[in-house]
């Protein structure tokens, strides 16, 4: 089948199964590698691209799904002037190990920042809590999305 | 290098890396493609002195290439897989070199022995058995830059200066760039590695800094830099299913049908080569089906519909039921194989005032690197060309040599970033499977494992029981030992990394020692996981001090430094590695005091939330941590809400960031594996399947990490594993203060933790 899907600003044409997520179109026909595999069931984030703005895990979103909608991947979040203040604070925090899942990280803190502009830690916790990071650079990521919000870093979480 | 090997080398490296080292080491200097100057440094590895083995004898060196316009080139040999080796390296280079970092480019390096000697990520060695090397390579690559300068300004090498990739002579009013100085210093004799002055550490402009990691500019654009995104031209893509059991022979399958579905270009049998488990490291090839597709989603939707049989053997037999079941019947013998035996327990255990008796488990676990095992594999006129996220690369280039029969030298061996690897890409089974399907197919293949792949076909973190009893005295003091320990087989010996160290502490503290082991045939891969041995052994170990140390009714921490006693002088040994400083008891009780006075230890908590403590010796690092838990009454769950962690690596955090990262990043994983992570088996295969079956820790359950490092004046060290042991034991000594309730069992449950 002929899919015609809008890939970060423009339009691109595939011919692949109407099953085919979106994951592997991204990747293996488009040569957008930046999302990436770890599940294939949505439990990981590692996927995760917006579509019309939402988080979405691209690896069990069928192509024949997308429709009209507006896709953005990690290679066009930087377009989106939160995107680019998540993709500085990630790099100003030092955020990485492996770096395998920041792609899907970086695209849940942007679609939070542009829902919630000023989120507390629980809203953290929620957003981000679909996103694994295998290497539990966690302390981190929470830190980066209150800096790219422009709030103090500290983790406010209470404790006993 | 075996996979022994890297289970003792925690306990085996680092020693003094001054002295001993061999005169032979020497410096190459050529002019560079496209101008500038290329420096090759080899010096024999320090591990490898003068009376060693011959295959020992590598050499390692570095590489700097500086151009013309002062951007300098400097490659760092090892893998990355999320340790930071990448900028870690080149740091430690550029600081002797005294260049600026905005001006230094990190590149990887092929696989290439001859050049760059050992090139391996694991038993957190990386920084141990380079620091020094690395150093020196800066600092003689500095000299031949300011023997360029001195003789074209007629000036003695003393009088001049450098700053940031810049020489001067103040005398003469002289300036000049090392882009300016390279093609001349190409042409200097390059000196003595051995005997160039180094930098005095408190004049470091880089090391000591936090310096971002080279490669995140391009993972947050999300460029291709992994494994899994490798693109040769005229690539197919492959998947391979194996038996759920390790080993099963293939029997029948239905090949054709699956030949017909959309986007297959060959779907073939391949036959193993595995005919004994090696105990360790993994590279062996097994019985599968391969699958290969013009795109990976083909061929894995193909793999949906493959309906394969097996002769699984024995192995299918086996059952996490029968292996507890098997455990409890050879604990009530003696053990099989004594590990160490010191003074006489049974008589101590008579005189004891208490006897404490416990039986600790733990299960098999899962790396689960995110990024599923790939790799990708082109064969063409006999040359073999491979792409792969490999931690061990030289060990698959021979593997690949020897089962495919192409000499190493037609083998090209591209190391990609891995996403991740904690061990588990020191076995190269998957480039072995990639190669397999190129040759068969005939036609570049990237393999990609599906994720239930990933995780039942693994190179396990093998499970383990512990059965242990000590005497303490009147005054609580521990005198007497023992434990049986019951571990697996594979082939008959000991499984990778399920072993029980000899010197396992307290032993050597403590009169009298009975260690001893017994077996349970297994026959499925088990190796290194981050922290291999220790991330179990420390939970036994430091939880059954706890019990002891309630049991003598002295505080947790007390009962540690009592234990620890007065500073002893380590012992200092030769191993495979190199000489090995062996524990150091006062480095312990430094990092004890230092993590107890951070995290307040002995503050009033209220109900429901306790405090726990462990320390342990792995990976030449010294780690206490302390965790602060929450045990809700009415569930059982466990909300960890901090780890305090205090370590000590010697006189040098390389790159403060980075190796925090590491610590938080440690901390955390191992929360992660005693809450949630168990793999079971039913007929001799794995049941769990993907993250919904084997969760991993996630945000809303993260706690807070404070880090710590305690600065001795001892070698600098590694950071990838050593603050994952103790952090196990503390969180279920911190659920006995809160809860009364001791867990011998990994992982926890939550549903024995109820108290209302």
């Amino acid at each position: 089948m002929s899919y015609t899907i809008n890939v970060n600003g423009k339009p691109r044409t595939v011919e692949v199964e109407a099953d085919t997520p979106l994951l592997w179109v991204l990747r293996d026909e488009l040569e957008l590698k930046g999302s990436k595999f770890g599940c294939g069931m949505g439990l990981c984030g590692a996927c995760t691209v917006h579509i019309n703005g939402n988080p979405t895990r691209s690896c069990v979103t069928p192509i024949s799904a997308v429709g009209e909608a507006q896709v953005t991947t990690i290679e066009g979040i930087g377009e989106n002037p939160t995107g680019k203040k998540v993709q500085d604070a990630w790099l100003a925090l030092d955020v990485m190990q492996c770096g395998y899942c920041q792609a899907g990280q970086i695209m849940s803190a942007t679609a939070l920042l542009n829902r919630t502009a000023k989120p507390t830690d629980k809203d953290i916790d929620d957003a981000m809590s679909g996103n694994i990071c295998r290497c539990a650079t966690y302390t981190r990521i929470r830190a980066a999305i209150k800096q790219a919000a422009g709030l103090p870093t500290e983790d406010t979480r209470e404790m006993a | 290098m075996s996979p022994r090997d890297l289970d003792r080398a925690p306990r085996s490296i680092g020693a003094d890396t001054e002295g001993g080292v061999s005169r032979r080491a020497f410096l190459t200097a050529s002019a560079a493609v496209g101008g500038g100057v290329m420096l090759n440094f080899s010096i024999p590895a320090f591990a490898q002195r003068e009376g060693s083995a011959p295959e020992a004898a590598a050499t390692l060196n570095a590489y700097i290439r500086i151009a013309p316009n002062g951007e300098t080139f400097i490659v760092a040999k090892n893998p990355e897989i999320g340790q930071g080796v990448k900028t870690s390296f080149p740091m430690i280079v550029a600081e002797e070199l005294d260049v600026a970092w905005k001006d230094v480019r990190a590149e990887d390096a092929e696989v290439d022995p001859k050049r760059y000697g050992a090139q391996f990520a694991g038993g957190s060695l990386s920084i141990p058995m380079n620091y020094e090397i690395l150093r020196r390579t800066g600092a003689a690559a500095r000299l031949m830059l300011v023997t360029a300068a001195a003789r074209t300004w007629k000036v003695p090498v003393e009088e001049c200066e450098t700053a940031d990739g810049v020489v001067y002579h103040k005398g003469k009013n002289k300036q000049a760039t090392y882009g300016q100085l390279a093609d001349e210093a190409a042409r200097v004799p390059p000196p003595n590695p051995m005997t160039v002055k180094l930098k005095d550490p408190k004049d470091f402009k880089i090391i000591g800094q936090p310096i971002g990691g080279v490669d995140s500019p391009r993972i947050v654009r999300g460029e291709p830099i992994f494994g899994i995104d490798v693109s040769v031209p005229g690539m197919k893509y492959a998947v391979y299913e194996k038996s759920p059991v390790y080993n099963g022979k293939f029997v029948s399958a239905n090949l054709d049908e699956l030949r017909a579905m959309p986007g297959i270009r060959g779907v073939y049998v391949i036959k193993g080569n595995v005919t004994e488990l090696d105990a360790g490291l993994y590279n062996g090839l097994t019985d599968g089906v391969a699958i290969v597709a013009d795109k990976w989603h083909q061929a894995n939707r193909a793999l949906s519909k493959l309906q394969a049989k097996w002769d699984n053997g024995e192995t299918g037999t086996r059952s996490t039921e029968g292996f507890v079941a098997k455990a409890a019947e050879l604990a009530k013998g003696d053990y099989e194989k004594e590990i160490k035996k010191e003074g006489d327990v049974d008589e101590a255990l008579k005189g004891a005032a208490k006897v404490v008796e416990a039986r600790y488990e733990y299960p098999f676990v899962n790396h689960c690197a995110l990024e599923p095992m790939n790799t990708t594999a082109s064969l063409k006129n006999g040359r073999l060309e491979i792409w792969s996220p490999t931690q061990m690369p030289g060990g698959g280039k021979t593997a690949v040599s020897k089962a495919f029969g192409i000499p190493e030298d037609k083998i090209t061996l591209h190391v990609t970033r891995s996403g991740a690897g904690f061990g588990r890409r020191l076995s190269n089974d998957f480039m072995m499977e990639a190669v397999a399907i190129a040759k068969e197919h005939g036609e570049p293949v990237k393999l990609v494992r599906n994720r239930r792949q990933d995780m039942q076909s693994g190179v396990f973190r093998v499970g383990g029981f512990h059965h242990l009893k000590a005497g303490l005295d009147a005054q609580g003091k521990l005198i007497a030992l023992r434990n049986h320990f019951v571990t697996f087989s594979n082939s008959g010996k000991v499984a990778g990394s399920g072993n029980l160290n000899a010197t396992e502490f307290p032993q050597g503290y403590v009169q009298n020692i009975d260690y001893g082991l017994s077996m349970i045939p297994l026959d499925v891969p088990t190796g290194p996981m981050r922290a291999p041995q220790s991330n179990t052994v420390a939970f036994v170990y430091q939880s059954f001090i706890d019990e002891l140390a309630h049991a003598a009714g002295k505080d947790p921490l007390q009962f540690q430094l009592d234990l620890l006693g007065p500073p002893k002088q380590p012992v200092v040994n030769k191993g495979p590695f190199g000489e090995q400083v062996g524990f150091n008891n006062a480095r312990m009780a430094g990092v004890l005091k230092a993590v107890a006075e951070r995290s307040g230890w002995g503050k009033k908590l209220p109900k429901g939330t306790g405090m726990g403590l462990a320390c342990y010796f792995s990976h030449q690092g010294y780690f206490a941590e302390v965790v602060q838990a929450t045990v809700n009454p009415k569930t059982g769950d466990v909300k960890v809400d901090k780890v305090w962690v205090a370590g000590d690596v010697g006189r040098q955090i390389v790159n403060p960031s980075a190796g925090s990262n590491q610590v938080e990043g440690s901390a955390i994983d191992g929360v992660s594996q005693a809450l949630a992570q168990v793999l079971t088996f039913t007929n001799g295969a794995v049941n769990q399947t993907n993250f919904h079956d084997y969760p991993l820790l996630r945000m809303h359950q993260a706690p807070k990490v404070d880090v710590h490092f305690v600065i001795t004046e001892n070698n600098t060290t590694g950071l990838g594993e050593p603050a994952l042991p103790p952090v196990v034991p503390a969180l279920t000594n911190a659920i006995f203060a809160a809860t009364g309730k001791r867990v011998r069992t990994l992982p926890i449950n939550p549903a024995e933790l109820k108290s209302a």
